[in-house]
């Protein structure tokens, strides 16, 4: 009895292919219907992980060439390495410009540490103040 | 397998509308970026999709390069929202979603 190796791999391929369209369909709909920044970079990053390594392993189980398979394995990499960097980023700019619903935050450390910041400062200048010198222009911010 | 290629097509079709409706509506700059990856993502896999439908693997250095481009994009996009005053204009924002970051300032 003979397998039929490329129809197997095809068949496997077709699923992940699928499955990858999905999770990308998903994205967009989440992206749509959900109601602020956050929950819309967490609809986001469906396809940009999961999604593409399920579509990469569909496009190298169909191309039989082992050159095309490092560079999907490149791809991947590029994509594990970006996607986190410009999600932070995202991220920290919406709370910086006030996007950021703190109501409906669980967990919120980055406002308590920014208050925390901000009138250790204020102290300081007042303290400078108190002695009656000009607040120096380096001072932390 | 033909059935399956239209299937993911349009699939992906639909997320690229869906990323591109929610670039155009904004409601800011963010949220167009965030849209603008999904389209980014929903691009590089319909090329990854090309590329398996055809069997060749001529498309395939085209990902990495979509992959990079991206990530530049959005990286310079959220630094430049990070710079800007929301009272300057250039987001424009519908009003229940204003009240909504006012009370935030608060």
């Amino acid at each position: 009895m003979t397998v039929d190796w490329i129809g197997v791999a095809d068949v496997v391929a077709a699923i992940c292919m699928l499955l990858g369209a999905f999770l990308a369909f998903a994205a967009g709909i989440g992206i749509v219907r959900f109601p602020d920044l956050l929950a819309r970079m967490h609809a986001a990053t469906k396809p940009q992980v999961l999604g593409l390594i399920l579509m990469l392993v569909g496009v190298g189980l169909r191309v039989h060439v082992w050159s095309v398979v490092g560079m999907l394995v490149l791809v991947v990499v590029f994509q594990l390495l970006t996607a986190p960097v410009g999600a932070h980023m995202v991220g920290r700019a919406g709370f910086r410009t006030g996007k950021v619903v703190h109501e409906d935050l669980v967990v919120d450390d980055l406002t308590a540490d920014q208050e925390a910041a901000l009138a250790e400062e204020d102290a300081a200048e007042a303290a400078e103040e108190d002695e009656g010198r000009e607040p120096s222009s380096d001072a932390p911010r | 397998m033909t059935v399956v290629f239209v299937i993911t097509i349009a699939l992906l079709t639909v997320a690229a509308g869906c990323a591109i409706y929610r670039a155009e509506r904004g409601p800011s700059m963010l949220d167009r970026t965030v849209a603008l990856d999904v389209f980014t993502t929903t691009i590089v896999g319909a090329i990854a999709l090309e590329a398996a439908y055809s069997r060749r693997a001529t498309t395939i250095p085209i990902l990495v390069v979509m992959s990079m481009v991206a990530f530049v994009g959005s990286v310079t996009v959220a630094r430049f929202a990070a710079a800007e005053r929301e009272e300057e204009g250039l987001i424009e924002l519908p009003p229940p979603v204003d009240d909504r970051t006012e009370e935030a300032e608060r």
